[in-house]
């Protein structure tokens, strides 16, 4: 498994043996392309073992990776305030605005994103990409009200 | 043009009676209340008053000396520059009519209640009460057309709903507005009184807390305390307007963890639908209470038996031991017909056996009628009023094909069991939904538009309905079209959607409500410029209720009070009559003009 947090330099990289080192070039240069994308990605259907009438499952998988920096691709939720940051982040594009509409519910299924910095929101309509520390558990956010159990804190869009 | 001395204080006494600064009184004027029923007595006056000069009479009475309490005086209601008279929980035993006068010293205002009894003998044992949520005659006419057919110009065989004999039309509209949403329209069935949009079993007053609004009694409270068993099943999340207007108290139908406790306190024997992540405690998965809460374990150690599969209603509903059931087939709502019966979409994959509302309705029934004092059950089908906010034709029609199988099978149960049940099927608001003619994809043209057949074109679709009068192939070559009047932008592909419900319109991120791109190549689809606001709070991304009247049909007995045209709270009546709600008053139904 790849380093959880490979943007910051391994121990290991300190005493590189000199034909490593001059090796080194050959290996990079490929990678370049992937050094943004450290983080493990992690589906929707890979978040859970099950989603149960009497509660969800989550998938190994999801909890081994608690605390570590995941990308997940979903659609924005139109958010509360227009320009905020914190977010929904659900599975498909979510047909009534929850926060809007009174008899509107959240899918079960959404994770909610916290963003490093505000953010205006971007198409509802386009795939969008979150890199962020996975956090799973219930958790009330003191200043909403809103009760979520995945989260992706420190968080920044990928595109 | 000059103001004269005469003119000018003509004005000023123009102003003075002006009603804005008028109080306020709940029940509203108009209002009609079932002898015996509680409710709230609230008066708002529109400032701060002195309590020395506040009065509030009935009938020329003091209020206390007829309701037999006085009421609380809120010098400063919720903080504000605003007092407030309030009585909780209060009933008016005797039919007539009531004159409420409330002053503050400097104006007063009257309000008129008719208070109404039923006739001492009880004609139904039992009530039945379908909810097609927004059920609209369109939907009707397409589901006969679909799961009967027609031969040599006549409906093949008729619709269950269509066998009964007596019908009404209600007029849906609320206190604060001519559309109704789910909550006012079920809450006007389940009290008798009207309410505004989002309400449920509460007037619409200032209140700043939606929990504090000025309450009246519901349908499961009345039953109850005549010692019947009550139910309510549905489709849709069981938290949802109009299953929860059974039992709830809230002016936001959104409040789903209070709804929850409601339905635990108050003691209804048989719950079903979707909507489980709010009756788990905030610390389980999947949970959405903000709160340590476990209603799983309060229904269980209240002596409910809990299930969350088909299999256990049905093993549930056999034990004769079985008299509470809270049944949870979902986390979201149950999947509508189509879905379940033969695409296979929705959450069908996650959840593999959940129930259809006409075999939830018949393990209720199943379960209800244990108890010798009769019972009162609602069940909803849920989904045609939320395919058609998706507009998604084909899933609303399949849904209103299965209202009627569970009306066809209630009215087969009641046959069977002494014919003693009032039946009654109605929608709780509509759609502006019509058949308009068929599609047909082997016309020559390139243009989907011009495969539109109307007229003596549109011919006869092509389906054919199986024993349960579904239709096997939703995707027939020449099929049904069927429009919604008032739409948001979105791409019309003049097909059934095979790969799960229509996600119409999705705002952008300038805040504009636009098309859902994702339509946009599937072939021959083109862009219908929306007819709803697009922009603001009240953007429209679905169709929209319409203000149109409802069918009310019924049968058994009391059933012949539905005539006519009748308000929506009317079938509150309708009911309370039936089962003699109100045994010491005299009916006032003749009263009436």
């Amino acid at each position: 498994m790849p380093s959880p947090d490979s943007r910051r330099p391994a121990p290991e990289s300190a005493a590189l043996s000199r034909r490593a080192f001059l090796l080194l070039p050959l290996l990079v240069v490929p990678a370049v392309p992937a050094l943004g994308r450290t983080a493990e990605a992690l589906s929707f259907d890979g978040l859970y073992q099950s989603i149960g009438v009497l509660g969800i499952r989550y998938s190994e998988r999801a909890l081994s990776l608690k605390g570590r920096p995941v990308r997940m691709r979903g659609f924005m939720a139109p958010p509360l305030k227009p320009e905020s940051a914190f977010f929904v982040l659900t599975r498909e594009p979510v047909a009534v605005c929850p926060f809007c509409a009174s008899d509107a519910e959240w899918p079960v299924d959404i994770v909610v994103i916290y963003l490093k910095k505000t953010l205006a929101p971007v198409d509802f309509r386009q795939r969008i990409e979150v890199e962020g520390r996975l956090e799973i558990g219930s958790w009330t956010d003191p200043r909403t009200g809103f009760v979520s159990q995945v989260r992706l804190v420190d968080a920044e869009l990928a595109r | 043009m000059r103001f004269t001395l005469s003119s000018f204080a003509a004005l000023a006494a123009a102003l003075c009676s002006l009603p804005a600064a008028a109080q306020t009184i709940y029940p509203i004027d108009r209002a009609e209340i079932l002898a015996g029923s509680r409710f709230d007595l609230k008066v708002e006056f529109p400032g701060v008053v002195d309590p020395a000069r506040v009065s509030l009479t009935i009938n020329g009475h003091d209020h206390a000396r007829v309701l037999g309490r006085s009421a609380e005086l809120i010098a400063r209601e919720d903080g504000k520059e605003v007092s407030s008279l309030l009585l909780r929980d209060v009933s008016l035993a005797r039919p007539g009519v009531y004159t409420v006068t409330a002053g503050d010293g400097a104006a007063t205002r009257s309000v008129n209640w008719t208070v109404y009894g039923t006739p001492a003998r009880r004609a139904a044992k039992n009530v039945i009460l379908f909810i097609g949520d927004g059920f609209s005659i369109g939907h009707r006419t397409a589901a006969r057309l679909l799961s009967r057919g027609v031969e040599s110009g006549k409906i093949k065989g008729k619709l269950a709903v269509d066998e009964m004999p007596y019908m009404a039309l209600l007029t849906t509209q609320g206190t604060d507005s001519i559309i109704t949403d789910s909550a006012n329209a079920a809450h006007a069935y389940t009290t008798g009184h009207k309410s505004c949009v989002n309400a449920l079993g509460v007037y619409c007053s200032r209140a700043a807390k939606s929990l504090d609004h000025p309450k009246v009694e519901t349908l499961t409270s009345l039953a109850k305390r005549k010692g019947m068993a009550v139910g309510a099943v549905t489709n849709s999340e069981i938290e949802d307007a109009t299953p929860a207007a059974m039992v709830a108290h809230t002016r936001r139908r959104s409040d789903y963890n209070d709804i929850v406790r409601m339905y635990y306190d108050s003691g209804i024997d048989v719950m079903m639908g979707g909507g489980s992540p709010n009756f788990l405690p905030r610390s389980v998965a999947g949970s959405k209470r903000a709160d340590e809460d476990d209603y799983i374990a309060r229904f269980r150690d209240a002596g409910y038996a809990v299930v969350t599969t088909r299999s256990e209603m049905l093993a549930a509903a056999e034990n004769a031991k079985t008299t509470r059931l809270l049944g949870l087939y979902n986390t979201g709502n149950v999947d509508g017909a189509l879905d379940l019966k033969f695409l296979k979409k929705g959450s069908v994959a996650k959840f593999p056996d959940q129930p259809d509302v006409v075999e939830e309705m018949r393990a209720a029934i199943k379960i209800l009628s244990r108890n010798k004092n009769g019972f009162v059950l609602m069940v909803e089908s849920a989904r045609i009023d939320k395919y058609s906010h998706s507009m998604d034709p084909e899933r609303a029609i399949y849904d209103t094909i299965m209202l009627d199988n569970a009306v066809g099978a209630a009215r087969d149960w009641a046959k069977a069991n002494g014919n003693n049940t009032l039946i009654l099927v109605t929608a709780d608001h509509s759609h502006p939904v019509s058949v308009i003619g068929t599609v047909d994809d082997n016309a020559p043209g390139g243009e989907m538009r011009n495969k539109v057949k109307i007229y003596e074109d549109a011919g006869f679709p092509d389906y054919r309905p199986n024993g349960e009068g579904y239709p096997v192939s939703v995707d027939v070559p020449r099929r049904l079209r069927f429009i919604f009047g008032a739409h948001p932008d979105y791409y019309d592909t003049f097909r059934p959607f095979l790969d799960g419900e229509f996600v119409p319109a999705i705002k952008n991120n300038d805040g504009v409500m636009v098309a859902n791109e994702k339509y946009r190549d599937v072939p021959g689809a083109v862009l219908r410029v929306g007819n709803l606001p697009n922009e603001g709070p009240r953007a429209a991304n679905q169709g929209i209720h319409s203000g149109d009247d409802v069918i009310l049909t019924a049968m058994g007995p009391g059933a012949e009070k539905v005539r006519g045209q009748m308000e929506n709270t009317d079938l509150f009546r309708v009911i309370a009559e039936a089962i003699s709600l109100a045994p010491n008053g005299k009916s006032a139904a003749t009263a009436k003009p």
